[in-house]
Formats: C-alpha cells, sequence, structure tokens
C-alpha cells in the first residue's frame, strides 16, 4: 500500500492558531509546515513523495471558515470576523466562500446555481462525488501545478532524472527552456478569474485581498503569489450585478473520461451585455493550458461592442487558440488540445447565448 | 534493532457503525490504514491510495470519502460507516442483496466501495434514476462487470427502499423465475431461442 | 449417463417433485454473500502474528548491468529485519520451460525500469518502505531498445536483452504455411493488403497483486497469493526455493480481478517466500499500483501486415498474415502469444490457404503476455476491419460478406484444428436484427455508424503449459453421512464465477440445493490440481471433471437406494435432497439416507473425476497452440457517434449475441459477456500501455506513461454505453451441460467494431488502436487533402522469418505434419523430440470418457 510519510499534525481551532503555526520555529526552512484543507492534493503529493511537510496544519478544525454568504453574513468570517469592515473586507453585496467550503457544497448551493452557474458547474465537474465530498474550494485553488513528468511517484521521477520543478535541471516538457511548464489544473481558478472575484489571505502579519488573477504567476514551480506563512481564508465573488449589464456565466471542460481525470482544457466565460444584447464587457479564462489561469484579452477585445453572433463566436474562438499554446504535458496530444481550445471556447460561448434569461 | 518510533501517534475514538472504539495510530495514517489494520475492518479495500479509483470509498456522516485520502486523525466526532455496518446483523441490505443476486459482485473487490456510494445516493434519494446514479458511481472503478449489473442492482435496490417490496429486476426471467421469457422489446426481436437482456 | 436434464424432461417421466434445476436458471453466486459483506478475504487482508511486510526495490533504469548494491543503509534503518538481493535466488524461472528467463531478483542486469532488483523486509510496511528508499544500486547503462524497429536491428550478441531465442533481440520466430495460397491471389477478384497496429495494454485488476507467505513447522510454507495458476505458482516456488513440492503449500486467495495479469509467476511471490523462510515469519507483500503496471504480462503490441485474396462473392480464397509483437523483458507466455496471433484465423471463417508469419522480440519494456483474448484480439482487428473494406469494395453488406466465410462447424481447419458447433449465424443474425443493421448501415446521417464484427475464442487450451499427459482438471466429491457433499478442486475463482460453476454442476447431478455443495478450492494441499483460471478453460474441463466425479457418487448412491426401494436404479432421480422413482415419486428418500446406505455398502463415499482435452489433429511444430474442445462464438454491433469537427467518438450502444453453448448461471454469463465488451471497448477508444522516452541525447530513460489510475484510462460508469446481450445456446457436446466459455470471447468483437463504426459514421478507416479523436481528425484532414481516408501504420518491417514449415491442409490429404521439419520426420518414429510442449502436438489420450 502506498503511505503517507511521517509528520507532526496539528490541528488548531482557530485562524489565528493556524497562522501563528505557519509563522512558528523552523516553517518555511527545511521542516516545511504545510496547510492541508481537504487534502485530495496535498496527501497524494506527499504519498508520491512530491512534496514534503515535517508539520502538517489541518484548516478543517477551524470553526466558521466554510460556508458561504453575503458579506458580513458569511460563516467564513470566522476569528477574522472582527476585521470585516476594514480595507480587506468584502464590498457591498459581495458573496463570500470560505476556503475550507468543500467542492460539493459549491456545486449545489442554490445561490451560485442562480448567479453563478459557471462556478457551480466547474466544482460539479471536479473529479469524483467522493472528491468533492472532501476536496475544498480553498485547495482546488492552490492545487499544485501538474505535469505527465511530475505527477508520478519518486522512483519514476528517479528514473528521468527528476525535472526542475525539484532537484532536476531540465523541463522535460520543453528541455531548451529555462522555465518549468507544470500546467495549472484547478478548474475553479479561471471560473473565479472571470467573474473577477477576489481571494482573502491571511497571516501573522495581517491580511491583504487581492484579485484572484494576481494569486497565480506564470510559473510551474512558483505557481501562487500567496507567501508561505499566508493561509488563503476566503474567495470574495462581486456581486453579480456589480459591473451593471447582465452577467452570464459558463464553463466548459475537456477530458477523457467522465469523471476522474483532469481536465485537458477548461474555458470560463463571463460577458456582461446591455439591454440591446451587446456585449460590453467579456472576461474569457483558459485552464489547464499554462501556469496559471491564462487570459484570453484578444478574444475579449473581440466580444466588446458586438453581439455574440455566430460570427463573432467563431472570430473569439479562434483567437483563443491563438493565445493559448498548450504544451505536451496533460492528456491528449498537444496539438490535438490545442485545436479543441477553438472549438471549446466556441462551445462556452454559444452556451452564453442559450443562457436563460 | 531500534523499537523506539520516532512517529508522532495519537489516540483517539472513533465511531465506525454505529460502536465506538478507542484506537491508537499514527497520525499519518489514513483512515483507510487504521479501519483495516488497527480496527481489523479489512471490508474496505484499496486500489491505488491516490484518490483515482474508489475502491475505499466509505461513509463519514453519510457522505462517502475516500478512506486512502483522510486522516483518521480528523475523525473524531465523526460517524464512519463501512460495509461491514451494511447488514443489519445476519439481514443484508437491499444492495447488498441485489448485487449478490445479480452477479453485480464478480471479483467483488471493488464492491464496498461502490456499496457504500451507492447507499449514500439512495439514502438521499431513493428514486434516483439511471443517469443519476452513474454520476454518483462514476468515481469507482470496476474491471470486471461493465458496470451494467451494477446500474441493475442499484436500480432494483432502490425499488425495495422505496417500498415496492415486490419489485423484480427488469428481466425477471434472470433472476429466479423458472421459464426464459422472450426480449420484451417490441420491435426487432431476434428469432430463435436467444434471449436478450438490455442494460 | 446422459444429460440429467435431459433425462428430467424426457417424455414419461414427470415427477411428483419438480427436480431441483440448478444449471440454467439464474442464482446467486456460491460467493455472494461473503462478496457484499467485507467478508471475503483477500490477500491483503490476511494478517499473522509476528507479520513482516516486504518492499521491493525495482530499477530506475531500463537496461543496465548492475555493478553495486548497498544495503547498509537499509539494514541499518530502524524495523529492517532484513535485505534480499538476486544473489539469494540464483535459480530462474518463467511460466514456459523454454523460456526460464526471469529471476526473482535481478542477478546482474535490468531489463526494464520495474525490473526488481532487491527486496526490504521490515516489522512495518511503512519501515519498510523508508528502508527501500536507502538501498543504493549503481548500475552500469546499456542501450535502451524500446522498440519493434530497434529489436530486429540489433542482431548482435553484446546487443542483446536475453541470451536465449531465436537470434538477437529476436524471442520467437513462426512460419507456417497451410495449403498453396498462390491460385488463390492469382484468381482474386479482390486483394487487399492492410497494415494495421494494436497497441499495448494492461488488465488493471482492481486488486493490487498480494501475498503472504507463512513458515510452518519443518521446513514447510503455505504461500497466500492473489494468482490465477496456484498450479504452475507451486512448480515455480519448489524450482526457485530448491524446497519439495510437498513442502510448500499454495493457496490462491480470492482474487480481485485478473484477466490474465496474475497467471505468471511473480518475483514478489517468491520473494516472500524466501524471506519467510529465513525469517521464520510470516512476510506480506502488497504491491502498490504502479508495480502492477510493471508486473503487466498484459496485450502484446501488435503491427500486423494482412493479405487476403478474396472472390467476387467475398469468400476469402487465401490469406498471408504476418505479425510483430513488442514482448517487453522476458519471455512469460510470449512463445504461445506468439502463435496466437495466427493460430485463431480460421476458426471463423472458412480459409483453404493460410500462410502465418509472426516475430516476438525482447525491448526494455514491462514484460507482455497473456490479457484477456490472449493475443487474438490482435489479428481479430485486423481481419474484421479487412472483411468490411471489402464488404465495401464488393458492394456486400458487411453481415453478408461475413454469412458467406462462416466456418462449418465440425470440421478440421487448414491450420488443424478441429472445430465444434458454430453458433456464429445465429449470432449475426441476433446482432443485425436487434440493431437494425441492414436497415441502418451506410444510411446513417454524417456523423452516426454502425460497426459489425465477429470472433471466435477457445474453451480452453488443448495442451497445458508443460509436457505431461495429465488431466487438465480433476475434482474429487466427499459426500458426508451428516449431509451434502464436500467438493475439492484446484480451480481459482478470479470473479469469474468458477466456484459457482463447480458447485452448480455437482448440485446439478446429485439433485442437491446448493446450499449442500460445500466447496474447497486452489490449495495445493487438499484439492486436486487444476490447472488454472487462463484460457477459457474452467467452465468446460472442471466442469466435465466435476461431471464424472458427480456422476460416479450418483451411482453408487443410487445402487444402494435402488436396494432399499426395491426400484430398479436406472429410474431412479436425484432432485431436490431426494432419491426417487421417477415412476412413482412417493417411493424416494433422502439424499442423505442413500448416502447412508451406500456407505453401509461400499465404505465411505469419495469419488474422483477428471477432464482431459481430446487428441488435436495437427502434428506439426506449433500445432499445440489453437486446439481446444471447442470453440466459441460472438457477433456485435456498435453504434457510435463521431464529431468530425473533434474527433471524438461516443458509443452509443452495443448490440452482441454470444454462442455460450449453454449457460450454466444466464446472470453471470451476462456479467462476463458485459464486462469483455467493457474491457474491449477500453483498448477501442481510452486505454494503452506505452513507454515514453526522453530525448535521445539527454538521456536513455523509457518509462511508462501511465502508471496509475489517473493516467491509465479505464472507463467509468460514465463512459460506458448501454448493452443488449442475446445468448445463443446451442449445446455442444464437448462442454458440461453443452457450456461453451463466455470470459474472453465476447471481447474480440468490440474493437474492429467500434473502428468499422467510425468509418460508417465519417468515412475513414482508423487502422490501430486505441482510437484517439486526434487520430480521426488526422485521417480526416488527410482525405480533406486527398490522401488516403485513413490512419494506421505505413510500413511493416523486414523480418526474415525462417524457413516456412509447409503442412498439408485436410482438404490436401495432408496427416497434420509439416513435409519439411525433421522433427516431424523424427517424432513418427520417437516421442519426445525437443521444443516446447506449446510447439509439440498431442499424444494420443482419451477425454473424459
Amino acid at each position: 500500500m502506498l503511505r503517507l510519510p511521517p509528520f507532526t499534525f496539528r490541528r488548531p481551532a482557530t485562524l489565528d492558531e493556524a497562522c501563528a503555526l505557519l509563522a512558528g520555529e523552523g516553517a518555511g526552512e527545511g521542516r516545511p509546515v504545510r496547510v492541508v484543507a481537504g487534502g485530495t492534493d496535498l496527501w497524494p503529493n506527499l504519498k508520491r513523495r512530491q512534496e514534503e511537510a515535517a508539520t502538517v496544519v489541518s484548516l478543517m478544525g477551524i470553526t466558521g471558515l466554510d460556508g458561504i454568504g453575503n458579506g458580513g453574513a458569511n460563516p467564513g468570517a470566522g476569528a477574522h470576523a472582527g476585521d470585516r469592515d476594514g480595507p480587506t473586507g468584502s464590498a457591498a453585496g459581495e458573496l463570500c466562500i470560505g476556503a475550507t467550503t468543500t467542492l460539493d457544497r459549491v456545486a449545489a448551493s442554490p445561490v451560485l446555481r442562480a448567479s453563478y452557474p459557471a462556478l457551480a458547474d466547474a466544482a460539479a465537474g471536479i473529479s469524483t462525488v467522493a472528491l468533492r465530498n472532501m476536496g475544498t474550494l480553498g485547495g482546488n485553488l492552490c492545487l499544485n501545478t501538474r505535469c505527465t513528468y511530475f505527477g508520478q511517484s519518486e522512483d519514476w521521477r528517479c528514473s528521468i532524472d527528476y525535472c526542475m520543478k525539484e532537484k532536476g535541471e531540465v523541463c522535460w516538457v520543453a528541455p531548451s527552456s529555462d522555465r518549468c511548464w507544470a500546467i495549472s489544473a484547478s478548474d475553479a481558478a479561471p471560473v473565479l478569474a472571470a467573474l473577477g472575484a477576489r481571494v482573502r489571505l491571511v497571516s501573522c502579519a495581517g491580511e491583504r485581498a487581492i484579485p484572484i488573477a494576481e494569486l497565480y504567476r506564470d510559473d510551474g514551480i512558483e505557481w501562487l503569489a500567496k507567501r508561505p506563512d499566508e493561509i488563503l481564508a476566503e474567495v470574495l465573488l462581486p456581486a453579480a450585478s456589480a459591473a451593471g449589464g447582465r452577467c452570464r456565466t459558463a464553463f466548459r471542460k475537456l477530458r477523457r473520461r467522465g469523471s476522474i481525470d483532469f481536465a485537458a482544457l477548461t474555458v470560463a466565460a463571463a460577458v456582461w451585455t446591455g439591454d440591446s444584447g451587446v456585449v460590453e464587457r467579456a472576461s474569457l479564462w483558459l485552464g489547464s493550458v499554462a501556469s496559471s489561469p491564462l487570459q484570453a484579452r484578444d478574444a475579449e477585445s473581440s466580444l466588446v461592442g458586438r453581439r455574440l453572433d455566430p460570427e463573432t463566436i467563431a472570430e473569439a474562438a479562434r483567437l483563443c487558440r491563438r493565445e493559448a499554446t498548450p504544451l505536451d504535458n496533460a492528456d491528449f496530444t498537444a496539438q490535438w488540445r490545442s485545436r479543441m481550445v477553438e472549438v471549446w471556447a466556441a462551445d462556452a460561448l454559444r452556451a452564453l447565448v442559450r443562457f436563460p434569461s | 534493532m531500534s523499537v523506539l518510533s520516532p512517529v508522532p501517534v495519537t489516540t483517539l475514538p472513533l465511531l465506525v457503525n454505529g460502536e465506538e472504539r478507542v484506537v491508537a495510530f499514527p497520525v499519518h495514517h489514513t483512515l483507510l490504514e487504521v479501519l483495516r489494520e488497527e480496527c481489523g475492518l479489512t471490508g474496505t479495500k484499496h486500489g491505488c491510495e491516490l484518490g483515482e479509483c474508489g475502491t475505499c470509498t466509505v461513509l463519514v456522516d453519510g457522505r462517502p470519502i475516500l478512506s486512502c485520502l483522510a486522516l483518521a486523525a480528523e475523525m473524531e466526532g465523526r460517524s464512519i460507516e463501512t460495509v461491514e455496518g451494511l447488514a443489519r446483523g445476519s439481514e443484508l441490505h437491499p444492495l447488498q442483496r441485489t448485487f449478490a443476486d445479480l452477479g453485480a459482485a464478480q471479483c467483488g473487490y471493488c464492491t464496498p466501495g461502490i456499496l457504500m456510494a451507492a447507499k449514500a445516493l439512495l439514502e438521499e434519494n431513493p428514486a434516483a434514476d439511471e443517469a443519476a446514479v452513474k454520476e454518483a458511481l462514476a468515481g469507482n472503478l470496476c474491471r470486471c462487470t461493465g458496470y451494467h449489473k451494477i446500474l441493475q442492482a442499484v436500480a432494483w435496490a432502490g425499488a425495495i427502499l422505496r417500498g415496492e417490496h415486490d419489485a423484480r429486476p427488469e428481466h425477471e426471467w434472470l433472476y429466479g423465475s423458472p421459464e426464459p421469457s422472450s426480449t420484451d422489446r417490441g420491435e426487432a426481436k431476434p428469432g430463435g431461442e436467444e434471449v436478450g437482456a438490455r442494460g | 449417463m446422459a444429460d440429467p436434464i435431459r433425462q428430467l424432461g424426457a417424455p414419461g417421466e414427470a415427477p411428483a417433485l419438480r427436480p431441483g434445476r440448478v444449471v440454467g436458471t439464474p442464482f446467486r453466486r456460491v460467493d455472494g454473500r461473503a462478496k457484499v459483506t467485507g467478508r471475503t478475504l483477500f490477500a491483503d487482508d490476511l494478517a499473522f502474528p509476528r507479520m513482516a511486510y516486504l518492499r521491493l526495490v525495482r530499477s530506475t533504469v531500463p537496461h543496465a548491468r548492475i555493478l553495486r548494491i548497498d544495503a547498509a543503509s537499509a539494514l541499518a534503518a530502524p524495523g529492517v529485519l532484513t535485505v534480499l538481493t538476486g544473489a539469494d535466488l540464483p535459480e530462474p524461472f518463467g511460466i514456459m520451460p523454454v523460456s526460464q528467463d526471469e529471476h526473482a531478483l535481478c542477478l546482474d542486469q535490468v531489463r526494464f525500469v520495474g525490473d526488481p532488483v532487491a527486496a526490504v523486509v521490515a516489522t512495518s510496511e511503512d519501515a519498510a518502505t523508508e528502508a527501500a528508499r536507502a538501498v543504493v544500486v549503481e548500475y552500469e547503462p546499456l542501450p535502451t531498445i524500446a522498440t519493434i524497429d530497434e529489436a530486429l536491428a540489433t542482431p548482435h550478441d553484446d546487443e542483446r536483452i536475453h541470451h536465449h531465442g531465436d537470434g538477437g533481440n529476436v524471442h520467437k520466430k513462426v512460419s507456417l504455411r497451410f495449403g498453396d495460397l498462390e491460385p488463390g491471389f492469382a484468381a482474386a477478384a479482390l486483394v487487399l493488403d492492410d497494415l494495421f497496429f494494436y497497441e499495448g495494454s494492461t488488465h488493471l485488476p482492481l486488486e493490487q497483486h498480494a501475498a503472504v507467505a507463512v513458515p510452518e513447522d519443518e521446513d514447510r510454507l503455505t504461500l497466500y497469493s492473489s494468482t490465477q495458476t496456484p498450479h504452475y505458482l507451486h512448480r515455480a516456488l519448489a524450482q526457485v526455493l530448491g524446497l519439495s513440492a510437498g513442502r510448500i503449500r499454495v493457496i490462491a486467495t480470492p482474487c480481485g480481478g485478473g484477466f490474465g495479469g496474475k497467471s505468471d509467476p511473480f518475483s514478489h511471490e517468491i520473494v516472500a517466500a524466501k524471506a519467510a523462510l529465513r525469517l521464520g515469519r510470516p512476510v506480506k507483500v502488497t504491491l502498490t499500483r504502479e508495480e502492477v503496471f510493471y508486473c503487466h504480462r498484459g496485450r502484446h503490441p501488435v503491427l500486423m501486415r494482412l493479405r487476403t485474396a478474396f472472390d467476387r462473392s467475398g469468400a476469402m480464397r487465401a490469406q498471408h498474415l504476418r505479425t510483430a509483437l513488442d514482448g517487453g523483458a522476458y519471455g512469460s507466455y510470449g512463445v504461445a502469444s506468439t502463435y496466437y496471433t495466427g493460430a485463431l484465423q480460421t476458426t471463423t471463417y472458412r480459409l483453404d490457404a493460410y500462410r502465418f508469419d509472426g516475430v516476438r522480440v525482447f525491448t526494455n519494456k514491462p514484460p507482455c503476455g497473456p490479457k484477456r483474448g490472449h493475443g487474438t484480439p490482435q489479428p481479430r482487428f485486423g481481419l474484421e476491419i479487412q472483411l468490411d473494406k471489402a464488404a465495401v469494395e464488393l458492394g456486400l453488406d458487411p453481415a453478408e460478406i461475413r454469412l458467406r466465410n462462416l466456418a462449418p462447424a465440425a470440421t478440421v481447419t487448414a491450420n488443424w484444428l478441429r472445430l465444434g458447433t458454430n453458433g456464429l449465424e445465429r449470432c449475426i443474425d441476433a446482432v443485425v436484427t436487434g440493431s437494425r443493421f441492414r436497415e441502418r448501415w451506410g444510411r446513417l446521417p454524417h456523423g452516426r455508424g454502425l460497426g459489425l464484427a465477429c470472433g471466435a475464442y477457445l474453451c480452453g487450451a488443448g495442451l497445458p503449459i508443460y509436457w505431461n499427459h495429465l488431466p487438465q482438471s480433476a475434482v474429487t466429491l466427499l459426500l458426508d453421512r451428516s449431509g451434502g457433499v464436500t467438493v475439492a478442486c484446484g480451480e481459482s475463482e478470479i470473479g469469474q464465477g468458477s466456484d459457482s460453476v463447480l458447485a452448480a454442476v455437482v448440485a446439478e447431478v446429485l439433485g442437491l440445493p446448493l446450499g449442500d455443495v460445500r466447496l474447497s478450492v486452489a490449495d495445493t494441499d487438499l484439492t486436486p490440481v487444476d490447472l488454472g483460471s487462463y484460457s477459457s478453460r474452467v467452465t468446460l474441463m472442471v466442469g466435465q471433471a466435476a461431471i464424472e466425479a458427480a456422476e460416479k457418487a450418483r451411482e453408487l448412491l443410487a445402487g444402494a437406494a435402488a436396494d432399499q426401494l426395491d426400484v430398479p436404479a436406472a429410474r431412479l432421480v436425484f432432485a431436490e435432497g431426494r432419491v426417487l422413482d421417477a415412476a412413482d415419486p412417493e417411493r424416494s428418500m433422502t439424499f442423505t439416507e442413500a448416502v447412508w446406505a451406500a456407505e453401509a455398502r461400499h465404505g465411505l463415499i469419495a469419488t474422483a473425476g477428471s477432464y482431459t482435452p481430446p487428441r488435436a489433429p495437427g502434428r506439426y511444430r506449433g500445432a499445440g497452440v489453437g486446439p481446444s474442445p471447442t470453440y466459441s462464438y460472438t457477433a456485435a454491433v456498435i453504434e457510435v457517434e463521431v464529431d468530425p469537427t473533434t474527433g471524438l467518438i461516443d458509443v452509443e450502444q452495443v448490440w452482441i449475441a454470444h454462442d455460450i453453448g449453454r449457460a450454466i448461471n444466464p446472470v453471470l454469463t451476462l456479467g462476463q459477456v458485459e464486462g469483455s465488451v467493457y474491457m474491449g471497448l477500453g483498448e477501442a477508444l481510452y486505454e494503452e500501455q506505452v513507454v515514453r522516452r526522453l530525448p535521445r541525447h539527454r538521456s536513455g530513460a523509457s518509462v511508462l506513461r501511465a502508471v496509475s489510475m489517473l493516467d491509465y484510462k479505464s472507463p467509468t460508469f460514465l463512459d460506458m454505453p448501454t448493452v443488449e446481450t442475446y445468448l445463443i445456446e446451442e449445446p455442444d457436446p464437448a462442454g458440461p451441460f453443452g457450456a461453451k466459455e463466455v470470459g474472453q470471447g465476447p471481447l474480440l468483437p468490440i474493437a474492429p467494431a467500434v473502428a468499422n463504426a467510425v468509418y460508417d459514421a465519417v468515412g475513414v478507416r482508423i487502422d490501430e488502436v486505441p482510437v484517439l479523436p486526434h487520430k480521426v481528425l488526422a485521417a480526416l484532414d488527410a482525405a480533406k487533402r486527398g490522401d488516403p481516408a485513413r490512419f494506421g501504420p505505413k510500413r511493416f518491417p523486414e523480418v526474415d522469418y525462417g524457413e516456412t514449415l509447409i503442412v498439408p491442409t485436410p482438404a490436401e490429404g495432408g496427416d497434420g505434419t509439416a513435409i519439411n521439419d525433421w522433427r516431424d520426420r523424427e517424432r513418427r518414429g520417437m516421442r519426445g523430440a525437443g521444443g516446447t510442449m506449446a510447439e509439440r502436438s498431442a499424444e494420443p489420450r482419451s477425454g473424459r470418457r
């Protein structure tokens, strides 16, 4: 049986305690302290010895770090409820989702289903029922980047002399390149980016709320802008009507099988249209094609000021394909995935047209 | 030889199949390991230990989870159900009966995990249709059955749980009636002695 | 005695009690309750006092000499009890006598990433795992050989992976010719010459291999293992451990999925046994999922060239099949696999002139072996697609061209296989009618298509793996004066329902309720030899042995009961736990009373039955692979939807008809068909076991692409289409109650039916599996460019197959031997000439009767 390596386990009851543990002695130096929520990413990574931990701090014992609610009513306020009115607190009408809210709750939430169906869809499509009952939204956002050369056992990685994401020299996906091309595999990230969500990061040094797009770095090794002593405490979604106009969202995912598999490609689309049906603002993000969620800026621009007619959709989809460069580090061939960017993007955009009024 | 282990160990009361027991185990051991090795409940199987096959599925507070990816140390105060707790005394749960009768368990190795996932589904929705059953069980791989007998068994058990005690599976002749009836599809029935069953 | 069902059903007998018919009616499998309650104990569920845990250290390089193994720090690690290396187990082994090329732990050379090099035993699995990481192995790299082409291009001694086989990295060459092909090709209305490729795949049983070795008193050892072949494992253990087989007990635990993947004796089993003997305490080894991928023995990747002559009516007049098998690093069943890629080509359709050339090569990859269908799905894929192409060329319906080619029942084929009953015509009728194939094929809208394909399979290999004249299956019955009967047989339950078949057959003959039949199985101390769960042999061979044992017991009981009841023994019927007079059912006694009467007269009532397959008519070298007591037949139609913009394929429905002879238990039979369809669809559309190589100038690494359940794409509930199954019952006299096999045959038509359906949907030929979306798109792109609308292999390597054995066919008046083989000439005068068991012809011996 594949087993976890030994570690010390802490299960704090408050976010403050958890932050203190992360800032504690030895943290970040040789004896890594790791945060775990649902465990569906960290435990396999530890079993495969892709990551290490001397101490693991579970967030699952923290009351109030899970839940979905509006602003102050958010159970996710938890220990830091008092900070809510501060500069990083939620804006009016913002919807807050606690970091340890499990993916099945995100998928089933009537509020999200009604206002942000793409997020509910994305959550509902992650892996399997049992995994969604364990995995959390915060965990999905912090998911380690994935690569077919990295997501393997220790012996397997030894067989290829490892890669630059750990102790190796090269990136086997692109051996002449000087960077790691492991991909961002979070399904929630591109949707939340398209929706303009923010995340609240908490540490002993204080807290900050940053746009989710800024949480990610285009680097397979250092993929998060979050400091190791920071805990992603909650996700803040702008009010559905905040940007004016009607917001429609769609999420599409490509994978080999009907479940279990990570995405080979995801498309998250959000458009805000005026009464005339003309797109006032568009947000198009691609997942699983780069080390961070990828914003298809040209495609977005091409949509603004136009109606979502077949021609517009086809052009935006073509632009998406041009902006994404999938490499051979996920399922399917890179070339085919590249072609599918266009097909899947068009499908997502068409879904926006069918969005019930 | 070292006998003193540097491995942190914990002792917790675990509520398994309605029975509480105090168990000591290394903190890095998963619920799967503790159930099988500390509690002697080997009915819960393992197929990958990485959350990729569903074989180790158990219920925690009524919800299916993967015991290979859950620390036993997180289980205090939670209610854990395994396949050993499914029958009431010697009376099989309807799912167990239908799985046994339809051959939905061939090698039987994925069976405990699938039974637990199906139990959670039927408790939430005894009227789950085939699409819902597929969705609920899609994380549980089976290499033997092609899933058909499992779908039929869950549908039959659902009917029994809904109180339809005389419920019989589709193609009743297959499951105990003395003489095979011909295929009951009206159109395009192949002639001769062959008998048909639709999965 | 006649078939009891028929006897009971005969006119005029009409017993008042309804006979306890078991055979033919659905019943709960005898291990059903244990499997749904979690009570079934698989190998890894076993625990013994003082049990230690073993972890193998596996090679991280594809091909190298071992320079040094440093286990000092592993030995010093907490909890470690011992470390074993190749020097501890120097005796080689291998499933086939001709390929004794494996070592429990590599001696001086590693041949693939995953080859076991050392073993660490510790007081816990955690400790064994940690310590195994500390074992240092120093390697001197050797060139990596990872493809058929590379293996063929490395003929020199210093480039060889093994020093046995047919030269260089060629493990086995076969070249056989049956009849004259020239007239057929010369007169052909159509000659098709196609290349096909069937990618490798693995069994992926849900249960990872596991074994527990328990030392017993006085140099005795018990090994519990998840194996399909306890008897062959028993022999391998005796051979490698140097212990008399009488001191080794092998118990096959219920097997959590096999599919052929647990049919070889494995390193971990032998090493655990050695460690247990050394330490004097039980040792458990449970492989990780990744290690199961390294054990492999799965489907051989096979490149094929198939050249066939058709006449105007669509009849095949001559065929030349060339195959090249990528065998991986060891022999395993490979010699048999090589022959199997050609042997069954004649069983479905009549072929009077047939030539087969096959070659298997060694490569630095996990060894291939037998997977469900063993060597036959690959050529079946080629043949069934080529028939589809021929039908299109000749303007025939794909069903019609098959019906025009059907192999006649109860004949001997050109390559000297004796066919039994053949229900293929009815199978084709059933699926064609069920799917409305004739009305819809070629007429569906673009993107939607139907594909038809057929297949045939063995009902047990005619010969055992090692050379002997002994029965291939045996069953003993012990009748209990307190009631019931104990049945002992070496068969091993791997989920296919073999225990249930055994119990049902005995219950049927003795008229007992199933619950009164107690089984003792797969225990070399207690049960007579059965060769194991492979080659679809169990229902037929175990069934026949069980019938013989039960009929002997019934005869003894009937004699004694007849006297007491004062009725002629011939009039007695055994039903519902009673022995009764068919003419006057009031005259009866219980089964137990009959046992008393018989035991009083004869002493203990214990009977034995055994089964040896009938002699096969082929006598040429290689004739040992292919013969079977009879063959099962299958036809399938598959409907797909293909998206021309993505190449993605959605299988909508499968119609499948299987000639089962007679279903012992229809519900379990359906389960086998559905499971075969599933595994076939996996191979057709999802699964592949392939290696990934790094840029050559940077690294010689060659690793499996998928070593996890995440990366290896076994279809889920959501990927499985509806399956409509028709069981065609045409009892075969060779089978118990007429039964044939069902575990493997239904897989065969699936992959070609998918490919044929894709053609019907979008007009392109995908001549390889898996049929992946990028291949469909590539073929559609090619069609748009005006290139052949096809995706598949483009060349077949030049292979020196050696001298072709020329075997005159039955029609040519042959005697089953080759005219140009000195061995055949010698054998006529002398037994026991060289060659492997597989290559030898069967010696004359009788069947069950």
